[in-house]
């Protein structure tokens, strides 16, 4: 029910900067996904935006009014805590009617809100209990009831499942999302170092790192049309191959020669004056193909994981610091210690020239110093 | 390498040993006076508290009753029977009818006065006196026994000492003076401590860290220090000696202490919990009355036992602020030094007192001891 702007904003703690030149326009209804590795600055951000850490630059906006110096009550926000920070001394029912209560709702009104937050998250039948008497998810679930039933402009999501075991975390996330689609206007924005949650979650997802955006985009853009090196290495897993090559033809399609030896024709397009340049191409693992014909990479397996459903072989390139990994499909028996050719469809090969796509040649260069993984 | 945090030590039965034996000697005194306060100044002054369990023996010497007046004829004979400790429980081993000889006898025995005349004595303390008319006559004869005394106690003391009226030595007003400068002394200081700790843990002004290094300095100011000037003070302003004036400077003594221990016990609290309570749309007042103060009960319940058992044993400060020379203010703490003076010599009152003056700690000791464990370890531990 709300749409927020954020303006040039910058967080620094004395002379260090966390962050800088933050611009985002959040669409009400949307739900946003903050992503980055630890210490990029995405809680510090949400936090800002909550109100709990001063903005130290920049505007940040909500419906269009500045809010920097709004203290966080009046922001209509509504923060769901990593420690759940439920009130240990409080009932689930006192805890849901706490922010109410301090509205001076009427009590007819508050037991309404409560009751029906439970019946959503199934918690009618706990709403008596104190929180240590809840389990990890069901602690979860009433930090979350504690949010709606205030109706905030915006839901904010501090790392919600990093507390909950692998299967809760599952379970819990599809609820989020159900939840979400229960309640279509209203804005979120979710903080995980979870890729998996940011892709299945998220509306657009918000990629952070050194400090600052390294890409925003649906999480299908962000896989297909990675930005950057980082970004091109952070979402996916196993994380894309990079390798060093330099750029031989031209034109509507890219061919690189590669260090390796090999060649690789790409679909992204480039300019007379690129012919020449040193580049990494990026071929995710799942896209590679096995070849008899022209390859890309060629090289000794050194690993071979059969999972039934794919096999992943691993490769110690000479020279490269980081293995070469295919994700090949179905069965492949024996592999270790065979030559194997790999090949990609040029729609699946990436280009990035000094760590940027060449399908973003126009966007400024991001340095950022940190590694995907 | 074994692990050194899991395995035990070859020296727990030292530690053991040590603590059972340190625990004792604390315990000595207090049980001591604990038995004395039941005891009468006789039975202190033949026998120490620790032989008080056990039958003492004791010599006793005890007349037949009046022969003139309860003998009774037999023939010519005449006879005196009774008992000679009126019932009490006591078991008679030897007896004698002489000073000379108190041990000739046993119980059961008839002893020969000489003409025929005999006394017999049963362990019980029973007899009979036999003789004729001459001999049973006069005083009662005298019998000298060893006796063995059940152990017994009395309520005689606490009895003289809180509910005898008419005794200005009592303990009762003493008590309830005691008890009107302890009670505001310990929730005056607890109430402003606890919001002076969580404006120093949890809100954000200038010159914070200088008011919080300023109260753990005045952690190592003693109060002996400011007694006079304080006095000068109260005195200036008209309060004057009384309890207002004690319950100021016990709070005074009191709030470093209390703030020190409550803003480390606060700032331990998790920082989440306050921020969502903020986001919530609480207010300061709103997050240390509903959150702060229901979480910092331990520390709370702690620091109140501290206060309360200092200002109850408090001597000094109750001289120099309350106390005046109508003595109508006294509290028992002065009320024992001046027995002390007056009724050195009267154990079993001293012993009274102290244990009057000690029932009340005891008692909030043993009801409040989880707090008082776990708010030592508050804020020290986390």
């Amino acid at each position: 029910m709300a749409n927020l702007l954020l303006t040039d904003v910058a967080k620094s703690y004395g002379t260090v900067d966390v962050l800088q030149d933050i611009n985002l326009n959040i669409e009400t209804g949307e739900l946003i996904v903050f992503v980055g590795p630890s210490g990029c600055g995405k809680s510090t951000l949400l936090r800002m935006i909550a109100g709990l850490e001063k903005i130290t630059g920049g505007t940040l906006e909500i419906d269009g009014m500045v809010v920097n110096d709004v203290p966080p009550a009046e922001r209509g926000i509504a923060m769901v805590f990593q420690s759940y920070a439920l009130y240990p001394h409080m009932t689930v029912r006192d805890n849901m009617s706490f922010a109410l209560k301090i509205a001076k709702m009427s009590r007819e009104e508050i037991d309404e809100r409560v009751e029906g937050a439970a019946r959503t998250l199934q918690l009618h039948n706990l709403l008596d209990r104190l929180p240590k008497a809840l389990s990890g998810g069901q602690r979860q679930r009433v930090a979350i009831g504690r949010s709606i039933v205030r109706d905030p402009k915006v839901y904010l999501f501090d790392e919600p499942l990093s507390n909950l075991d692998a299967a809760l975390r599952v379970a819990t996330r599809i609820e989020i999302a159900q939840l979400k689609e229960s309640m279509p206007e209203s804005t979120m924005i979710y903080v995980t170092h979870d890729q998996v949650e940011a892709m299945t979650l998220a509306s657009r997802i918000v990629v952070l790192a050194g400090g600052g955006i390294a890409q925003v985009g649906t999480p299908l853009q962000l896989y297909e049309r990675p930005e950057n090196e980082f970004v091109a290495q952070f979402i996916g897993s196993p994380a894309m191959n990079l390798l060093p090559g330099k750029i031989s033809g031209t034109g509507e399609q890219t061919r690189i020669e590669l260090a390796g030896g090999g060649e690789a024709v790409s679909d992204v397009p480039s300019l007379p004056e690129d012919s020449g340049k040193d580049v990494n191409i990026g071929v995710r693992p799942e896209d590679f193909l096995a070849t008899d014909g022209p390859h890309i990479f060629q090289g000794k397996v050194s690993i071979s994981e059969a999972l039934g459903e794919v096999t992943i072989l691993y490769f110690e390139p000479e020279g490269a610091a980081d293995p070469v990994i295919a994700k090949l499909a179905g069965i492949h028996r024996d592999q270790r210690g065979n030559n194997v050719s790999l090949t990609a469809h040029p729609s699946k090969v990436h280009v990035f020239h000094d760590t940027q796509s060449l399908l973003y040649r126009d966007h400024p260069v991001k340095r950022i110093p940190v590694k995907a993984h | 390498m074994q692990s050194i945090a899991g395995s035990k030590s070859s020296l727990t039965w030292a530690v053991h040993i040590s603590v059972v034996i340190m625990v004792v000697l604390w315990l000595i005194p207090t049980v001591g006076l604990f038995v004395s306060s039941f005891r009468t100044a006789d039975q202190i002054s033949t026998s120490g508290w620790w032989a008080s369990l056990f039958p003492a023996e004791q010599n006793v010497v005890a007349r037949a009753a009046d022969p003139d007046e309860n003998r009774v004829a037999d023939g010519s004979t005449f006879i005196v029977s009774g008992n000679l400790f009126d019932g009490e429980d006591k078991t008679i081993s030897v007896w004698g009818t002489s000073s000379r000889a108190i041990d000739i006898y046993v119980a059961g025995d008839t002893a020969d006065l000489g003409d025929g005349e005999t006394i017999t004595v049963q362990a019980n303390g029973d007899y009979e006196w036999r003789g004729n008319d001459e001999q049973i006559a006069g005083r009662g004869q005298r019998v000298f026994a060893t006796v063995t005394a059940q152990p017994e106690f009395t309520l005689a003391n606490y009895d003289k000492m809180l509910l005898d009226e008419s005794n200005v030595e009592g303990m009762a007003k003493a008590f309830f003076n005691t008890l009107t400068v302890t009670i505001p002394a310990t929730i005056i200081p607890i109430v402003i401590a606890a919001f002076a700790a969580y404006a120093l843990a949890w809100m954000d002004f200038p010159g914070r860290a200088l008011l919080i290094a300023c109260v753990v300095g005045l952690l190592v100011v003693p109060l002996q220090l400011a007694l006079i000037p304080l006095l000068k003070l109260h005195l200036g302003i008209g309060i004057g000696k009384g309890y207002l004036g004690v319950w100021l400077a016990h709070t005074g003594f009191g709030l470093p202490l209390a703030i020190y221990l409550l803003r480390n016990y606060m700032a331990g609290l998790p920082r989440d919990i306050i921020e969502n309570a903020k986001v919530d749309s609480a207010t300061d007042f709103q997050i240390f009355v509903k959150i702060i103060i229901p979480l910092s009960f331990p520390a709370l319940a702690s620091f109140a036992i501290f206060q309360f058992l200092w200002t109850w044993n408090d001597l000094l400060v109750a001289k120099v602020f309350l106390i005046d020379a109508t003595g109508q203010t006294t509290v028992m703490t002065n009320q024992i030094t001046d027995l002390l003076g007056t009724r050195g010599g009267n154990w079993e009152i001293l012993a009274t007192a102290a244990f009057i003056s000690i029932a009340v700690p005891l008692a909030v000791f043993f009801a409040m001891q989880r707090y008082l464990v776990r708010g030592i370890l508050a804020g020290s531990v986390k």
